[in-house]
């Protein structure tokens, strides 16, 4: 089975933010960032996938250069290949112009299964994966908590709200968005780090792609939010914390 | 402007957030001076439509085919796609359940439209509407508004806005057509199976007057008795935000948010929570909410009514005293 895998690269999750100069994203200069959580979820379940049955996972990235470090990470763990759709202002893309454009840079791979994490933990758009399935005319599933093979169809389980789920068959070539938490993501070990090494990376430039897609919506602004509630901090040391906070929760707030 | 809100419904049981993107769509209609159309989808439905036009609205429409009557992405999005082509609204409103992120998107795109998902709210400037959803796990909000010709579809997080301010028809009922969809077998390609629960959900934390929650900040499974112990002197119930219950430290029956337990006890400990927006669904409506977290940037203080910035490993033993000392 041949998988495409969808990784993001994003602000480490303790990573300080500070808004640009645009005054629409973050400034990129000083963080760290780090592969999207809910992709390494996404990866795994291709690994597996992969080593039950056979084939070869393919890692894609799109972003700036450093989001090679993402793909790396991604051939560390045991992915073949990577595909890097190189993009310094990835960012400023809407979901459907990021979509149109993944679709663009793998369409000739003709993966027979396509993964992506459940939302970036930047954006938090969480629909690459559903328009991927769109634009490619694949069949998807979202939300997925465990993944059958079965002959030439999967089984999936779809995890819905307030603790239901649900069982549903859908044909290959499909994509899938994998819930976090379906499984233990691995460490790379020192062997994989190796011959990761030796692993072929093709970087493809956003713009040889030929995309055009209008944008259909834009990112005016962001801001840290309005407080919807007036915070009382509570400062000391331990002992004190504990006894202020006791004293309030009995006396002020009433509810001890 | 035509505003055009689409209801969730399974077997024949609203899902309730749908009033809360009703009240959305009036409040928007209000301000905007638009007219808002229902849209009540599945098979079926005319009980659910008739409930629906007893709302404030323009017409309910009905989209009934038996290929509808288990929800599929691939039949959702072409009749639908179909029925906004038919009424021509500028803007279409969901409520952003599970399953408007499995279509919305593939709907939005087949009609080569974007969608802002999963909004907090919204302003009306100058004519415009700017949408807020939050980024960076909550951390940011952002102002986002629609680019191009519509329709535009936009979904509003659940507890964004109030289902029961959704405003009734006082005078009669709003008229009810129905919309005619071509749909065939063939062009629904995923096959859904049962609806299951996966276990008996032993604990009931929306029953619990007092929770003790805890986030990544608790490290490590050995820590979680230092939590255990302050939930026992508060008679309060342990429970997670969703990495915790990933990990396996605590039963998945354990989490809070929107994939676990939706709670409004009187009092909420949030211990090393960060405040992630899954999360915050699932506990905003507690009445009294104490965050102990150690960076003092973390969402979570947004709605704390008291928060601690420090070290839980330091604050949490000496607040079991405290409250042990206080109940000796």
């Amino acid at each position: 089975m041949k998988i495409g895998v969808c990784v993001k690269q994003v602000p480490a999750k303790d990573a300080p933010l500070a808004i640009d100069a645009s005054g629409a994203w973050i400034r990129e200069a000083d963080i760290s960032f780090e592969t999207n959580e809910p992709d390494s979820f996404a990866l795994e379940e291709a690994l597996r996938l992969k080593e039950k049955h056979g084939g070869e996972v393919v890692a894609i990235s799109m972003g700036p250069e450093r989001a090679k470090q993402t793909i790396k990470e991604a051939l560390a763990k045991g992915a073949e290949r990577g595909i890097h759709v190189v993009d310094d202002k990835f960012y400023a893309l809407d979901p459907l112009g990021s979509a149109r454009s993944l679709a663009a840079a793998i369409q000739k791979e003709n993966f027979d299964l396509i993964l992506t994490g459940l939302q970036s933990e930047d954006h938090g758009f969480g629909q690459t994966g559903v328009l991927l399935a769109e634009l490619l005319g694949r069949p998807h599933a979202t939300i997925i908590m465990s993944i059958e093979l079965q002959d030439d169809h999967l089984r999936v389980k779809r995890e819905l709200e307030a603790g239901w789920f649900q069982w549903v068959e859908l044909p290959l070539p499909a994509v899938l968005t994998i819930q976090s938490g379906i499984n233990k993501p691995r460490y790379a070990t020192l062997k994989g780090i190796m011959a990761a090494k030796k692993k072929e990376i093709t970087s493809v430039p956003r713009e040889s792609l030929g995309v055009q897609s209008a944008p259909t919506q834009k990112v005016e602004r962001i801001y840290v939010p309005q407080k919807t509630k007036k915070t009382e901090f509570i400062t000391g040391s331990p002992k004190e914390i504990a006894a202020t906070l006791v004293e309030k929760l009995q006396h002020e707030a009433r509810v001890l | 402007m035509k505003i055009l809100f689409i209801s969730e419904q399974r077997e024949g049981k609203w899902n309730k957030v749908s009033f809360e993107a009703l009240a959305a769509s009036q409040q928007i209609a209000a301000q905007a001076k638009a007219s808002v159309s229902g849209l009540v989808i599945g098979q079926s439905v005319a009980g659910l439509a008739d409930e629906l036009a007893g709302y404030q609205l323009e017409e309910v429409l009905v989209v009934e085919n038996a290929l509808l009557e288990k929800y599929t992405p691939d039949g959702h999005s072409i009749a639908l796609r179909q029925a906004i082509e038919q009424s021509k609204p500028d803007l279409v409103i969901l409520p952003h359940t599970y399953q408007v992120r499995d279509f919305a998107p593939k709907l939005a795109a087949s009609m080569n439209k974007g969608m802002i998902g999963d909004c907090v709210s919204y302003r009306y400037e100058n004519g415009n509407l700017i949408f807020v959803r939050q980024m960076f796990q909550g951390r940011t909000a952002a102002d986002v508004t629609f680019q191009g010709e519509g329709p535009w579809i936009a979904s509003f997080q659940a507890g964004a806005f109030r289902g029961d301010t959704a405003a009734k028809n006082s005078s009669g009922k709003a008229p009810v057509k129905t919309v005619n969809v071509q749909l065939k077998p063939e062009q629904i390609r995923t096959k859904p199976l049962e609806l299951f629960r996966e276990a008996k959900q032993a604990v009931d934390l929306t029953q619990a007057p007092i929770l003790v929650s805890i986030g990544r900040g608790i490290k490590a499974p050995e820590n979680i008795p230092l939590a255990e112990k302050l939930a026992e002197a508060l008679g309060a119930e342990l429970s997670a935000s969703r990495p915790i219950c990933d990990e396996g430290w605590l039963p998945m029956e354990r989490q809070i948010g929107s994939s676990g337990q939706t709670v409004s006890p009187k009092l909420y400990l949030a211990l090393g929570i960060s405040g992630a927006i899954q999360h915050v669904v699932g506990m905003k409506g507690s009445r009294c909410i104490v965050a102990i977290n150690k960076d003092q940037n973390a969402p979570i203080f947004e709605i704390a009514d008291y928060g601690v910035v420090g070290d839980i490993f330091e604050i949490v033993p000496a607040l079991t005293e405290a409250v042990e000392s206080k109940a000796g």
